[in-house]
């Protein structure tokens, strides 16, 4: 017998189980693998259950749920239900919000990553993401008995009558304002205030990433500090920082305590931002556990479903954008 | 003479555009920094107006009472705040396990075929509106149940829970010193040994605070409890073990009898307060938003407080 063959089959049982599992290494493997799985699979049923327990509404209803009409009903004694009312309330605040957070989120981020001395820089991070942090309850709570009659009433009653009295625009500026101030207008304001802390965050964070040579360049050309921000480090960010607006607006999208707290839930005809509305996310919360008809809780899923889709591919194409910074940096910073 | 004639021309239009140019650069930049003080007046006019309001109408019986009908006094919302930690150890349950092991994967192969999709979906999943996160939790587990439950209320909030609890623990990985990775693997100890008894241990206590960061979302979440954990004003858990011991179950049954059925939990309740007409309501609608900021700021602010010390001493 030669000493040195040490074949697997003399060795004791134990040893030969531990190394044929590496001594653990295998099953530890297996393990992270399949909760990677397990999340991967959460992330996709989310979408496949909605899908599966809307089956009846999307079948009865068709395309005529989500197009968009001038005279959409929804009526759950008579289960008709045309969802265009909830699909328009959602896009309009968000996109309202979005246009007033973007200039703002600009100024944070620049300032945060550009100006601010560094002895300030982690408190006001720090105070930006306090922002995001309090519950969406509290921000609906403030909204209601602060917010509402002491800002949006006199700033909705202001829009009015000034743009109120353009013509074509008027449409959006209709009134009366509700005495309470609750509204679209109010539902922007809120959501506004809310995806601040996530486009500036982003934003500034796509900044920092940003080479110094870019700025340094541009100030040894003699740019001023702003002219080298606004024509050379925004313009090169600038696929992120859409990245980062898109992020906000999905999660405007999706927003709904404060919104429904705040916009007055009521389903009317007037297409008007000064008037209340409903929004998608918060016809689901008012209704779905009250829901009675198979056919009603069925189309607030089938709601629910849309919104799920609608913010999937917000948040891909965002995330694609702001990775795309992200790589491109790098390899140039390398280089 | 024509030539200093056009050098002076040429220096004052110079002095003029640079005149303009910093005049420029000076209200731009300043603009920026008065865009983050009026971003920021929001945050102190909620946190000051809810420690007044609250503060006003705060009471001991609010945290030791259950809600008593309208007209008779005292009473206040113990329901709500044990249905809060009832949901929010369930989620710790359900999302803690999982979550951290995933992390380890996305730490260890982040550019696998797995891995890119793993983060890939952490970072969608982050971006779910949370009230399609109930619907989810509504159809897997209260209608196999047949009921709402505290149950459902946890598994929805452990949904919410996992983007931020992998994110935060895999870059509390990234940040341990590769050496030391490499240390324990070259004294012979198996991959897995290192992971769990050198690299973990080593960023333990950012991992923890991860996990305070995401409770503090969860638990500041509304919409997905609507119609999960629905809202129960008879929710005591006391006296259900009191019962319990009584008709002396086991522990098992009575852990179950205390996750099968709805549940509250402060922001809901908060909810329900606030659209409700009378004062009485209202007042402990900002009494719970005055206990709920007050828990959800001091954890952030404790949470960021301790990964800002811990990232220096590691990088230090």
């Amino acid at each position: 017998m030669n000493k040195y063959s040490l074949t697997s089959n003399k060795l004791h049982w134990t040893k030969r189980f531990q190394r044929t599992i590496r001594h653990g290494d295998i099953p530890w493997q297996v393990i992270i693998i399949l909760m990677s799985i397990l999340i991967i699979i959460v992330m996709f049923s989310i979408g496949v259950m909605l899908w599966r327990d809307s089956t009846t509404a999307r079948t009865q209803f068709g395309w005529s749920f989500i197009i968009p009409t001038a005279d959409a009903t929804w009526d759950p004694v008579n289960s008709i239900f045309q969802s265009w009312p909830f699909i328009y309330g959602t896009l309009l605040t968000s996109i309202v919000a979005i246009i007033l957070a973007i200039p703002v989120s600009l100024g944070i981020a620049i300032f945060l990553a550009e100006l601010c001395p560094e002895k300030l820089r982690l408190p006001l991070n720090w105070l930006v993401e306090l922002l995001a942090a309090i519950p969406s309850v509290i921000y609906g709570l403030w909204g209601i008995f602060v917010f509402l009659p002491v800002v949006v009433a006199p700033v909705g009653e202001f829009l009015l009558n000034t743009l109120g009295r353009v013509p074509l625009i008027n449409v959006l500026f209709t009134g009366p304002v509700p005495q309470s101030g609750s509204s679209r207008l109010a539902a922007a304001f809120i959501l506004m205030i809310m995806i601040i802390p996530t486009i500036s965050a982003v934003t500034r964070d796509v900044l920092l990433s940003i080479p110094s040579d870019q700025r340094e360049a541009a100030m040894a050309l003699g740019a001023t500090k702003w002219e080298s921000i606004w024509q050379v480090v925004l313009p090169f960010g600038m696929s992120g920082i859409l990245g980062a607006v898109i992020l906000g607006l999905g999660r405007a999208l999706g927003e709904t305590m404060a919104v429904t707290m705040v916009i007055g839930n009521s389903i009317e005809g007037s297409p008007s931002l000064l008037r209340p509305g409903y929004t998608m996310a918060s016809v689901i919360a008012n209704e779905f556990a009250e829901a009675v008809t198979t056919l009603h809780t069925e189309a607030l899923i089938e709601i629910g479903l849309t919104l799920f889709f609608i913010t999937l591919l917000l948040n891909m194409v965002a995330r694609l954008l702001v990775w795309s910074v992200a790589r491109r940096t790098t390899i140039e910073a390398r280089a | 003479m024509t030539t200093t004639r056009f050098h002076q021309l040429i220096f004052e239009n110079q002095a003029r555009l640079s005149g303009r140019r910093k005049v420029v650069n000076a209200v731009m930049l300043s603009l920026t920094g008065v865009l983050t003080i009026i971003a920021l007046i929001p945050l102190f006019w909620i946190v000051g107006y809810v420690l007044y309001k609250g503060g006003s109408s705060i009471n001991l019986a609010f945290f030791t009472q259950l809600p008593r009908p309208l007209g008779m006094e005292g009473g206040g919302v113990l329901n709500a705040i044990e249905g809060t930690l009832v949901i929010s150890i369930l989620a710790c349950i359900f999302a803690i396990p999982p979550g951290l092991l995933a992390a380890f994967y996305a730490e260890r192969f982040p550019n696998t075929t797995l891995g890119v999709a793993l983060r890939f979906s952490t970072d969608v999943l982050s971006g779910v509106p949370s009230i399609v996160i109930g619907l989810f939790a509504y159809a897997v587990v209260v209608k196999t149940q047949g009921h709402f439950s505290a149950l459902a209320g946890g598994v929805a909030m452990a949904i919410l829970m996992l983007p931020t609890i992998i994110r935060t623990t895999e870059e509390m990985l990234k940040l341990v010193p590769r050496t030391l990775r490499e240390g324990s693997l070259a004294m012979g100890a198996p991959e897995w040994k290192t992971s769990l008894n050198v690299v973990f241990p080593a960023a333990i206590s950012g991992i923890i605070t991860g996990f305070l960061l995401a409770i503090s979302r969860a638990a500041g979440e509304t919409a997905p409890l609507l119609f999960t954990a629905l809202g129960n004003e008879r929710y005591d858990v006391g006296s259900m073990i009191t019962s319990g011991i009584a008709q002396k179950q086991g522990i098992f049954q009575i852990i179950n009898r205390i996750i099968d059925q709805p549940a509250d939990s402060l922001p809901l309740t908060l909810w329900k307060y606030a659209q409700q007409p009378y004062p009485e309501r209202i007042k402990e609608s900002w009494a719970a938003a005055l206990v709920l900021m007050i828990i959800i700021l001091l954890i952030n602010i404790f949470a960021r407080l301790w990964v800002e010390s811990r990232r220096r001493a590691l990088r230090g």
